[in-house]
């Protein structure tokens, strides 16, 4: 983005099982929380950018928000693997001079309303139905197909998983906006889950179902003078999609034990940053699954292929490790807001003001599988 | 309820699943350059010709990856296992890994050979596969 465009405010709302509020309202607060983050008022909003399936419309928004006039808008597809593609369209816009200022948000009520890890109904051609007549209905089944390849060829366990989501909820446990806050657990805790999917994955393997919302406003760097807090800068945003891909996982690549989709994204953030994994402070990995986490650290080379095991035993990913991960709990420990929360924690790791803030952050890594941003102080 | 969801039966899909009834495991080809594809597509990805008919595969593949599937919210269901077979014409399709147990997740299936079979799962005619006996 040649630094011209920057994170000027992030919000959200509490991260709960039952918000007892429409996903608008959910939608409303976060994003009026942003907006005021950012030093701006409704007013000053000239684009909107959420996610295909979000149930908050544009029009609506507006409406509530007190946004009069909209000059760009867009959606992003695929759910979390596009949760930083959402930055990456209002950065685009913001760059352009399609719009100024730009609402990226997120907002439902993921566990008492429609549950994404419930078995899928019959969903349409061109996509799942390959998958769900055999029996693979869920996301947890779609993933461990794949992820039971890694395991096989590089000889991890659910155990070595369940390290990842020891540290994920020690992450969480310091974290007041975290679910999980308080409320760490060890790796016998783990061990005693049942099974979603055995070998592969326990119920602390996976992601929680969440309510509430998030948002950020992507701005111009000339705001960066008027705003009440330190401005963040989006130094890359990338895409990155493969022919023959299928929706972050990876059925018909030739290497089943890779993420071909991620080592292409970390190519892209590497050239456009002119940044090494050495200059990443924290690394902020979308995990619906805990395993998703170990492919994305080898693809983005901050360890060799079929060592993140031995790397995140070895403390490489804690608070004091050399690169932490997921610092406010991740999407297993703080909340799953479809990864956009993630993001939010990436611009506080830089602001300086995360609950569990990691000394002198110049540089956050925080990436969706096939989507990827790199923020910096600006 | 029924354990199967349904195949959706779309214009570009037909050929495989009218394939499946006449108990013939079917791979689109492009007529123009040859190359085959799974799943289908109306258009080759190689040479971009709209030209295309469905070879019966020799229905022999190996097994890359495979899980035990339990119904999520029905225990009672029987599990299936699930695998990912690449056929030795060289493309990959998610099946059902049939006439082994299953109700052991630790099995060793992977690079198993197998071989194409047809069988009826709720109702609905499936293309499976079962292991290649040796000999």
């Amino acid at each position: 983005m040649n630094g011209e465009v920057i994170v000027a405010g992030i919000g959200q709302t509490e991260f709960s099982k039952d918000s007892r509020r429409s996903e608008l309202q959910l939608a409303a607060e976060a994003t009026r929380a942003a907006i005021a983050d950012a030093g701006l008022t409704p007013a000053d909003i000239d684009g909107m950018v959420t996610f295909t399936i979000d149930s908050n419309d544009e029009l609506s928004m507006m409406r509530t928000l007190g946004v009069k006039e909209l000059r760009y808008w867009s959606r992003t597809p695929h759910g979390g693997v596009g949760a930083c593609t959402t930055v990456q369209h209002a950065a685009i816009a913001v760059a352009s001079g399609a719009a100024d200022a730009v609402l990226v948000y997120r907002a439902f009520n993921e566990r008492s309303g429609r549950r994404f890890g419930q078995p899928l109904r019959q969903v349409g051609p061109r996509t799942l139905d390959w998958y769900t007549t055999f029996g693979i209905t869920t996301p947890a089944q779609m993933y461990s197909l794949w992820f039971r390849r890694y395991m096989d060829e590089y000889g991890a366990t659910n155990e070595d998983f369940g390290r990842y989501t020891v540290v994920a909820r020690r992450h969480a446990a310091t974290n007041p906006n975290a679910w999980f806050y308080q409320r760490p657990i060890t790796l016998a805790d783990h061990q005693e889950s049942r099974w979603i999917c055995e070998p592969v994955l326990r119920l602390l393997d996976c992601c929680q179902e969440s309510d509430g919302a998030v948002a950020l406003v992507v701005a111009r760097a000339e705001r960066a003078r008027d705003l009440p807090r330190a401005a963040v800068r989006i130094e890359a945003a990338a895409d990155a999609h493969l022919g023959g891909g299928s929706v972050m996982y990876n059925y018909y690549h030739p290497d089943l034990a890779a993420f071909p989709e991620a080592e292409f994204l970390a190519r892209q953030l590497w050239q456009r940053t002119g940044l090494a994994p050495d200059d990443i402070d924290v690394a902020m990995f979308y995990e619906n699954f805990s395993p998703i986490v170990f492919y994305q650290l080898e693809a983005f080379g901050f360890c060799k292929r079929g060592e993140a095991k031995d790397f995140i035993a070895d403390g490489n990913i804690d608070l004091d490790g050399s690169i932490p991960v997921n610092t406010n709990g991740g999407l297993l420990g703080e909340a799953y807001i479809h990864g956009l929360n993630n993001i939010l924690e990436g611009v506080r790791q830089v602001r300086g003001t995360a609950a569990n803030q990691v000394a002198r952050v110049e540089h956050v890594l925080v990436a969706a599988g096939q989507s990827g941003l790199v923020l910096g102080r600006a | 309820m029924s354990g199967t969801v349904d195949p959706v039966v779309a214009r570009d899909d037909r050929y495989f699943w009218e394939g499946v009834a006449q108990r013939r495991l079917l791979i689109q080809r492009c007529t123009q350059c040859g190359v085959l594809r799974h799943p289908p597509a109306p258009m080759c990805g190689s040479c971009g010709s709209l030209e295309w008919d469905a070879q019966q595969a020799s229905g022999r593949g190996r097994v890359l990856t495979w899980i035990l599937s339990h119904h999520p919210n029905h225990p009672d269901v029987p599990a299936r296992v699930v695998v990912l077979v690449e056929l030795d014409e060289g493309v990959r399709l998610v099946s059902n890994l049939v006439d082994v147990p299953n109700d052991d997740p630790y099995a060793e299936y992977d690079d198993l050979g197998v071989m194409v079979d047809f069988r009826e799962h709720d109702g609905v005619l499936l293309p499976v596969f079962a292991p290649v006996v040796a000999g």
